[in-house]
């Protein structure tokens, strides 16, 4: 038993949750949850607290290294700088000191984890957790002290061009640099101390914390959404209290909601998990009027909300509807059937291109000039044919293999819409611009100036493909990819073939994709080769690993999160400052993920059960042990531990 | 199980054999044709197809064609030397380190602050060999660091899991390393200081440019040398057994995770110094130059057979002799315009295409070690 990587230790110790959105009770394995909650619930047979200074040093230094290492790159990635402006809780806390403030908290935090021995904790949490915080949080905060000091000695400017006084300036928080060494040190171990203590309070507590903390966090950094649904629904007499007028929280407001959510959170603890569990053990009828119901008001809140909402948001719900759009087609691929295919882009690429040719009276050989639905239908096809394309030539490849080469087609498929030979078709670099929006039955046009209209178009079609991929879940078709993604031998033994069925998945996710990519360039009007890059692939794919492979809701939830607030590889999000680090984020999530959950946010049952197999069997093992150990010396002069 | 591009023996069966089938022959078509068109309007630039096909066909001269050939083979050896480090991460692991090309990136980028750093310094100027040795060294040293940073982070951890998690992991370590480049030095593209005079002249009656074959020497130098690290020393001998059987090396006493380190560590260093050769030959790095090299380089591998040395630096160098002349021989003479935009789309194709035609590479006599599985 090592370190954090242990199954047990990373079960039984969601900590605070930190990911946005993330509940803290998302319901994990079946077994593996199991283990943890008799681990928090067994306080009372677990040893005393360590002794406060029988501190595992190596790993306070290292932790502390990689925290050194963290504040140093945060810093001079500039993020400090840009997000100085977004204040959170106006005047003392701005989105940039908390991302420095963070990485002393989680190394705090994590630096005082509990010695396990067969997943059961072997000591009560004591000073010795904050006291282990401490250091590392100094540690941490020293490489921003660190910073500090090279910044003023130093010009490093040629290589680093966030190298510069301004940086040293807002370290020291305008003050001296001898200041700025000493209040790093200090803000460090007080994160450190914070993020330790966090081990001390019982997880019913825990969680009252994180969800202040997560409320007050939430509320200051989606301002602008707020302000816009207060504008729509007429409650601007609230919002004008809450915010600064410069942005932030007023901090009077920030205790306030912290204080309301905090009540919140203690009177509904366990309310909601019952409920869900409620909703879980139903069954038979009620189980689907329960979920019909559920859908249909989610569907309501959906058509009636834009009309109280103003052209910003409208505009990036839409975004995040394309986004989930191509996630649940990528579901399909990647999720269902378990094929990594990283040149997605290439279907939504095609799907926009035949859209714009056979609809803009602009391109350049091809004008039909059809309406948009009709069109759709040849859109349709053609994304289905090239599907098919793509797909017979890579289907028997291994895994990896295909990877890449879907990759090759993707940037084919791009270079050709790119390139001079085709650009009497397609327009090569310039794109087909002018393209008419979506007329639908004479309801109007839809095209990029009016979102709302956009988004209701979007929201048809992503129910329409909700719709095709649920069904596609439970049909023969799709218990035969979950065969293949989990056993292609097996399931080939079992009488499925294969290829036809893994082509079949290539063309349901080329046709999902289809669907964006016609509404994508009906929406903006115009389409450049430039806008289907690589880089969106794998945005989609991290949309879909984020919010969990194979499950529905999962993959809306992941492009809500990351499209909505993050923003898409070339979408504004809500919080338009991250817009510089957002491919930095996407990529330490997905690495993040698979490490530490790649089951996703909403994972599917069946997928998570796949993927922590091994696991619970060794716990269900061990707790066998456990069982057999506590029988064969019970009554012996036994630790109280073993007896349990 | 394998599960390979390959045909089963005897006659196609499904309609998905069939297409392939089409696949095959059309490929090989195109390029005969391709060939065929370009050899007679190399003879005759006035022939009836160059006519209808492509009138304004002028047809290579002997200097254009030799100048695309070696600048091809320098760029292959440089596709070479960083498939050196997909090729052994992947026999060893059996998964695709797709951020390896990132690696390379690093390299590119150290040798850039390097030098500009000698340069001000007035060392380059004064001592090119001396400095271009110096940096090539902390370059090395510096991707040999990110290598093996990446290995303990991101990838110890989900050995034995599924196949394609530590690749998805890798395009995540990959676009971190890339957008970390991006918020800590800019968007904007870096000059290498200026190189002295004999590594910009032609030599020799070939009229190579020194830097080519500056190039070209230093890859097969390195290759010859990790040829040897490999199959003659104890270390290297370790790194094989490994890929053979991790588990039957373990048992004989060789330590699994010292050896994946040095694997990582030695693949790290041989981007690092491709990452300087490009910067010497093409003197601009940004922060995306990792991507389409190492995708290349990936194909690379696998068109040398992945898991084979020398296959790899072959692999390179047809790789980058396809991607410079292909598009000028084949292309050009059946007619298609602006065919320079289309060499990447060329390499990918001909990645494509020996998945298709032959699976296992030029060299790739065994099944790579993951089959077993």
């Amino acid at each position: 038993m090592t370190d954090s990587n242990s199954p047990e230790v990373a079960a039984s110790e969601p900590g605070p949750d930190l990911t946005p959105g993330g509940t803290p009770d998302t319901p994990g394995t079946p077994g593996v949850a199991d283990l943890a909650e008799a681990g928090e619930t067994d306080e009372t047979l677990l040893s005393p607290p360590r002794p406060v200074f029988a501190q595992n040093w190596k790993r306070i230094l290292s932790m502390g290294a990689v925290g050194v290492g963290a504040q140093i790159f945060l810093a001079l990635s500039n993020m400090p700088l840009r997000l100085d402006d977004r204040l959170l809780i106006k005047p003392i806390l701005s989105l940039g000191y908390v991302s420095l403030l963070f990485v002393p908290f989680i190394a705090g935090n994590r630096v005082g984890h509990q010695i396990q021995r067969e997943g059961i904790p072997m000591h009560a949490a004591g000073l010795h957790e904050i006291f282990g915080g401490v250091i590392c949080g100094v540690i941490a905060g020293g490489g921003v002290s660190l910073l500090s000091v090279l910044l003023v000695n130093f010009d490093l400017r040629e290589p680093l061009v966030n190298w510069s006084p301004m940086l040293a300036e807002l370290l020291a928080f305008g003050n001296s640099t001898a200041f700025a060494v000493f209040i790093w040190l200090l803000l460090g171990g007080l994160a450190g101390a914070a993020g330790g203590a966090m081990r001390l309070v019982n997880p019913k507590a825990r969680r009252v914390v994180v969800t202040m903390v997560l409320t007050v966090g939430f509320i200051s950094v989606l301002e602008s959404l707020v302000m816009d649904l207060a504008e729509g629904l007429r409650f601007e007499w609230l919002t004008e209290r809450v915010y600064a007028r410069r942005g932030g929280l007023n901090w009077n407001w920030a205790l306030i909601l912290a204080a309301f959510s905090g009540l919140v959170a203690m009177l509904t603890r366990g309310r909601v998990r019952q409920a869900r569990e409620h909703i879980a053990s139903l069954e038979g009828a009620s189980r689907a009027r329960t979920n019909f119901g559920l859908i249909i008001l989610t569907g309501a809140i959906l058509v009636i909300l834009p009309l109280f909402l103003g052209k910003f948001t409208n505009e990036l719900l839409a975004n995040v509807g394309l986004f989930v759009l191509l996630a649940l087609g990528l579901n399909v691929v990647v999720g269902l059937a378990g094929i990594l295919d990283l040149g997605y882009v290439a279907f939504f690429a095609v799907g926009s291109y035949s859209a714009a040719v056979l609809t803009a009276a602009t391109s350049p050989r091809i004008n039909p000039e059809m309406p948009w639905l009709v069109a759709l239908i040849f859109v349709v096809v053609i994304t289905g044919l090239v599907g098919l394309f793509i797909g017979a030539p890579v289907i028997r490849m291994r895994g990896d293999y295909l990877a890449i080469v879907t990759l090759g087609f993707g940037e084919i498929i791009r270079l050709l819409f790119l390139s001079d030979w085709l650009a009497d078709t397609f327009g090569g670099s310039q794109g087909i611009t002018m393209i008419p929006g979506a007329g639908i039955f004479g309801l109007g046009s839809v095209s990029g100036t009016e979102p709302r209209n956009v988004f209701y178009l979007v929201l048809a079609f992503c129910a329409l493909a909700i719709y095709i991929s649920w069904r596609l879940e439970r049909s023969r078709l799709g218990r035969a990819w979950m065969a293949v993604r989990e056993d292609e031998t097996v399931a080939e033994a079992m009488g499925i073939n294969t290829v036809n069925v893994k082509l079949m998945a290539f063309v349901v996710g080329a046709i999902l994709g289809s669907f964006s990519g016609a509404i994508f360039s009906a929406k903006v009007g115009s389409v450049f080769p430039n806008s289907f890059l690589i880089l969106v692939s794998i945005v989609i794919l991290v949309v879909v690993i984020f919010g969990g492979m194979g499950s529905i809701p999962g993959v809306i939830a992941g492009s809500a999160v990351l499209i909505g607030v993050l923003g898409g590889p070339r979408q504004p999000g809500l919080l338009s400052e991250f817009s510089e680090y957002k491919l930095l984020i996407y990529g330490a999530l997905l690495i993040w993920m698979m490490l530490a959950r790649p089951e996703g946010l909403i994972p599917s049952v069946r997928r998570s059960r796949e993927l922590h197999q091994q696991e619970i069997a060794q716990d269900s093992w061990l707790r066998e042990q456990l069982d057999e150990e506590a029988e064969s010396t019970a009554g012996n002069d036994q630790p109280a531990r073993a007896t349990a | 199980m394998i599960r390979t591009a390959a045909p089963r023996r005897g006659a196609p069966r499904t309609g998905v054999d069939w297409f392939l089938a089409f696949l095959r022959v059309a490929a090989l078509t195109v390029i005969a044709v391709g060939l065929m068109a370009f050899i007679w309007q190399e003879i005759d630039a006035d022939n009836p197809f160059a006519r209808v096909v492509n009138p304004d066909a002028t047809g290579l001269s002997g200097a254009q064609f030799r100048g695309l050939i070696v600048s091809g083979v320098a760029q292959g050896c440089m596709y070479g030397l960083i498939a050196l480090g997909y090729s052994m991460v992947y026999g060893v692991l059996g998964f695709i380190n797709f951020a390896h090309g990132e690696v390379f990136m690093v390299g590119a980028m150290t040798g850039m602050i390097t030098s500009n750093k000698l340069a001000d310094a007035g060392w380059w100027e004064s001592n090119f060999i001396g400095s271009l040795l110096l940096i090539v060294i902390i370059s090395m040293i510096v991707c040999t660091l990110t290598a093996v940073i990446m290995e303990r982070v991101a990838y110890r951890p989900l050995r034995g899991s599924p196949r394609l998690i530590p690749l998805i992991t890798s395009i995540g370590v990959s676009f971190f390393i890339q957008n970390a480049a991006l918020v800590l030095l800019g968007p904007t593209a870096k000059v290498y200081p200026d190189v002295p005079d004999w590594v910009k002249d032609k030599h020799t009656f070939l009229q190579i440019e020194g830097a080519r074959i500056l190039v070209v020497v230093v890859s097969l130098v390195s290759m010859a040398v990790l040829w040897y690290l490999v199959e003659h020393t104890k270390g290297g001998k370790a790194m094989r057994a490994v890929a053979e059987d991790a588990e039957i090396a373990a048992l004989m006493g060789i330590n699994v995770n010292r050896t994946i380190v040095r694997v990582f560590a030695v693949g790290g260093a041989m981007a690092g110094l491709a990452g300087i050769l490009w910067g010497i030959l093409f003197r601009s790095v940004t922060h995306l130059t990792g991507f389409l090299p190492g995708i290349k380089a990936f194909s690379a591998a696998v068109v040398g057979g992945i898991g084979h040395l020398g296959g790899s630096m072959a692999g390179g160098i047809s790789i980058g002799v396809a991607e410079s002349v292909g598009p000028l021989l084949i292309l050009e003479p059946l007619g298609v315009s602006g065919v320079s935009q289309l060499r990447d789309a060329v390499a990918f194709a001909m990645l494509i295409g020996v998945l298709l035609i032959r699976p296992s590479g030029i060299f790739g006599e065994r099944l790579p070690a993951e089959d077993r599985t």
